[in-house]
């Protein structure tokens, strides 16, 4: 099914959760920050939140340069 | 205040645009603007503050110019080695721009000092190049009510936000609490593209001068963000979360901590 990552189009299987596509892109979840269709999912909630066709997500990191 | 001859037209084409006027521009000489930190953001920050004639501009930083700082800091000459930023940063203000009122504050801000720091300014930008000191801006500001822009650049990323304390969210309604220092990348170990601070820089300019003209929308509950390699702005909505540490209706954050010590500076 599609979805959209980081403003780009993506495929994933269904049933997957927030901290299985995470996991598969080799992100830790504790360097990131994830929103799902406009709200933030707290980290204890990642394995339980399964994405669904059509959602956006935004994986976001804190930029600290300057 | 009333604008002489010479500062008509000096801003005429800011008061040539409606949304500015003779009145804006009073607006912006009468503005007391804080940027802390004169390095990559605050080098594009202050020269446009500069030449759009805001009224007072303070200039916070501890650090004298290095030969790594001149490759993006474009307001630091080869000239000025090893001379406080704050003094190099005042001297090219006051040849932009004998309007504006410069004050300097030589200090790196930390718990202690901010509150105190940024007190008098009517809008603050955060141009600092470290998670602790952004963490702590935003801390700050909450606590006193004032406005402030928020950015980071790194490599070829940037992201910023513009923050409307009690208005609009914070940063720690998306970033709880600071990365752990070990994931902290400083441009001192990964680089940065040196326009990309200038493009940032100028962006945060433009949000301080939109809030002291009161025209617009600012970048607020949204986050922007930039990738110059691809050359791509995407914009994530945000909202100010009630459960917020620093902003939300039961705040853990109500006095001022120092986070792990910098890394990344310069
Ligand atoms: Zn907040």
């Amino acid at each position: 099914m599609d979805i959209i990552v980081n403003g780009k189009n993506e495929e994933i299987v269904s049933q997957t959760s927030l901290l299985d596509f995470l996991t598969s892109k080799k992100i830790h979840p504790d360097r990131v920050v994830v929103e799902l269709n406009t709200t933030i999912i707290e980290k204890h909630i990642l394995t339980d939140t399964i994405i669904h066709e059509n959602d956006r997500i935004e994986i976001l990191r804190f930029v600290g340069g300057g | 205040m009333t604008l002489s001859g010479d500062q008509a037209q000096r801003y005429s084409r800011h008061i040539l645009i409606d949304d500015i006027g003779v009145k804006g521009q009073q607006r912006i000489a009468e503005a007391k603007i804080l940027v802390i930190g004169a390095g990559g953001l605050g080098s594009a920050v202050l020269f446009y503050l500069a030449a759009a004639g805001v009224g007072t501009i303070g200039i916070a930083d501890s650090d004298v110019v290095d030969l790594t700082n001149l490759q993006r800091q474009i307001i630091h000459f080869t000239d000025d080695l090893n001379k406080p930023k704050i003094q190099s940063a005042r001297e090219k203000i006051g040849r932009i721009n004998p309007d504006v009122q410069v004050n300097t504050h030589q200090e790196f801000v930390n718990s202690k000092n901010i509150l105190e720091l940024i007190r008098d300014y009517d809008f603050i930008v955060d141009g600092t190049d470290n998670f602790s000191s952004k963490f702590l801006i935003n801390d700050a500001c909450v606590i006193s009510e004032k406005p402030f822009s928020h950015a980071g650049v790194l490599v070829f990323d940037g992201q910023m936000m513009t923050v409307v304390p009690k208005v609009s969210a914070c940063l720690r309604c998306i970033f709880p609490k600071p990365p752990l220092p070990s994931a902290e990348q400083g441009s001192n170990q990964v680089g940065v593209l040196g326009s990309l601070a200038g493009a940032f820089g100028t962006l945060q300019a433009t949000e301080a001068l939109k809030y002291i003209i009161q025209k617009g929308e600012l970048l607020t509950n949204r986050l922007l963000i930039y990738n110059a390699l691809e050359l791509t702005f995407r914009e994530v909505t945000l909202k100010k979360k009630t459960a917020c540490p620093a902003c939300g209706e039961n705040p853990k954050i109500s006095t001022l901590t120092d986070y792990e010590k910098a890394i990344g500076s310069l």
